[in-house]
């Protein structure tokens, strides 16, 4: 096996290597480049040094507002999926009736796309706002609370069931012996669920929050913004700044490596806190 | 039990039907407002449609033929399944290769398409459109070649994960009866692979399926997928018409709920499968 040869290694990668190459690899070494230049194709481009990372900031207020946006929803949505999720995971590990049923319903609002999930939700925050006269884009608290409840909606039934996952691998004679010492629910809680569980809430953790930073799809039907692009959040901003007006482009493409190199420091610390909390145990 | 706990139990059983009842309204509510005509939905949508309201199927035949729903469901459907197909097949050789081939190059390989799995869409979207445009590929067939580029990381990453659990001895016998490696990937070890790779075919399903920017970027001008189908009724003609866009959100949820009654088992276990390993 070792001593493949080396048309073989060819047939086996190069189908994916040249997929990769074409779609991720050169878009993704051209988009570094295109940063640093004025374009309005690729092929049209001018050298203008890091003007368009300053001018990402300069020129208006808005990527700095979808930043702002963006952590405020990350911190919120993370914590609270978190929390209902485990709860939800705790009630559904107690072989109580018709658990399958449950654990399907919570489930499915994931299997249904961000478009389809904006919509959704806006009739229905729209319907509970019209009695009170106004809708979702009269003001950017309204889009944000609104965000937050369907990102909980969609991925609550996930982040459970990787947390029941994690709870049933519990070995059932730890939580025994701790009845018979005479550990309370509370007890068993701190001291050996929660503990014990700290690998699924590094991976809950971690999904929720870059699918929180990179929610696009949910935000565009949603609220698409407004109003006045206050509830855009960086991965909108940057569509919008590419698509939305004439001779921005550079500017989008530096904020989209900003957004890359913020998604990218937020993970890899975040990855390196909750193993080194799973390490202490 | 004592009668204690089995109050106790009761009550959280209670607990759950609510919250399940409360997690499947809004569908619900979506569901009975496009049996209602347009002007009736956005002011009163919490209203069962009475005699006034109710206008029967009109949503669905004035939203499927605005749309053009069947064209766009037929888009959906095929991107979604040969681009799964691809990437299972295509990615679970890569994964076996620079996983049984151990070398710098294979390291590389491998480390560059986990990379790629944390950078966001926006970094790469104009670039990636463009090159699409400039190659041709911006079509249905086309298209699949750029979601096999996407998939690779996460594919790859999943099923290397799982090939290095598979003891080589088996493959090693398969080379001494004759077997060239082509001959070992397809007859001994794919056939192994199966489980993982209905991980990976779900995963990479639930995503294509209702993606909505990659394709609106490099086929949306000429093809509409369902994703894309609803975005343009919003935005696309002028006045958006309420009862439509009930109608094609409802039209838009049938094949995912129709797709995990059908496959809820292999659909949970995958998508646990997939983020432990992720």
């Amino acid at each position: 096996m070792q001593k493949m040869p080396k048309k073989y290694f060819a047939f086996f990668t190069l189908p994916t290597l040249i997929a990769f190459t074409i779609s991720f690899l050169i878009p993704f070494f051209l988009g570094i480049y295109l940063s640093f230049t004025k374009f309005t194709t690729v092929t049209n481009s001018q050298w203008v040094g890091t003007e368009n990372y300053f001018r990402a900031f300069t020129d208006d207020k808005n990527f700095l507002n979808a930043l702002i946006f963006t952590v405020k929803f990350a911190v919120i949505s993370v914590a609270l999926i978190n929390v209902l999720s485990f709860s939800l995971a705790l009630l559904l590990t107690r072989k109580l009736k018709g658990t399958n049923v449950f654990r399907t319903v919570f489930f499915m609002p994931n299997l249904i796309g961000g478009i389809i999930l904006g919509y959704i939700w806006q009739l229905i925050i729209n319907g509970v706002l019209i009695r009170f006269g106004v809708d979702i884009t009269f003001r950017a608290e309204y889009g944000f609370w609104g965000l937050i409840i369907l990102m909980n909606w969609q991925m609550v039934g996930y982040m459970m069931i990787i947390y029941i996952a994690g709870i049933q691998s519990i070995s059932k004679e730890l939580i025994e012996a701790a009845k018979i010492d005479g550990a309370n629910f509370w007890q068993i809680l701190r001291n050996i669920t929660i503990p014990l569980v700290m690998p699924a809430v590094t991976i809950c953790t971690f999904l929720t929050v870059s699918n929180s930073f990179k929610l696009f799809d949910q935000n565009l039907a949603l609220t698409a913004g407004a109003p006045a692009r206050s509830t855009s959040m960086l991965a909108l901003d940057i569509f919008n700044t590419f698509y939305g007006s004439m001779g921005y482009e550079g500017v989008g493409q530096a904020k989209a490596v900003m957004f890359f190199l913020i998604v990218a420091i937020i993970v890899l610390l975040q990855l390196r806190f909750s193993r080194s909390m799973e390490t202490e145990i | 039990m004592n009668s204690k706990s089995k109050n106790q139990n009761n009550a959280m059983i209670v607990f759950l039907i609510f919250l399940a009842v409360l997690f499947l309204s809004p569908i619900f509510i979506v569901f009975m407002n496009s049996f209602k005509g347009r002007f009736f939905i956005s002011d009163t949508p919490f209203k069962l449609p009475n005699s006034e309201t109710f206008i029967g199927l009109e949503n669905y035949t004035s939203g499927i033929a605005k749309t053009g729903f069947i064209q766009a469901f037929g888009y959906s459907l095929f991107i979604t399944v040969f681009s799964v197909a691809v990437i299972v097949i295509f990615t679970a050789m890569t994964a076996w290769c620079i996983t049984r081939i151990k070398s710098k190059v294979s390291t590389f390989i491998y480390y560059l398409l986990v990379f790629s799995m944390i950078v966001p869409f926006q970094m790469v979207m104009f670039t990636m459109s463009k090159m699409a445009n400039i190659l041709h590929l911006d079509n249905p067939i086309g298209i699949i070649l750029i979601y096999l580029g996407f998939g690779a990381g996460l594919s790859v990453f999943i099923f290397s994960g799982f090939i290095k659990t598979i003891p080589i001895e088996i493959e090693e016998a398969a080379t001494i009866d004759g077997c060239n490696p082509i001959q070992t990937f397809f007859l001994i070890v794919f056939p192994i692979l199966k489980p993982v790779g209905i991980t990976v075919a779900i995963l990479n399903a639930m995503w294509i399926w209702n993606d909505y920017l990659l394709p609106y970027l490099v086929i949306g001008n000429n093809y509409k997928t369902i994703p894309i189908a609803v975005q343009y009724l919003q935005y696309g003609y002028g006045s958006r018409d309420m009862g439509a866009m009930m109608a094609l959100l409802i039209l838009g949820i049938i094949p995912i709920v129709i797709f995990y009654l059908a496959l809820q088992k292999y659909i949970i276990e995958g998508v646990v499968a997939g983020a432990v390993k992720g």
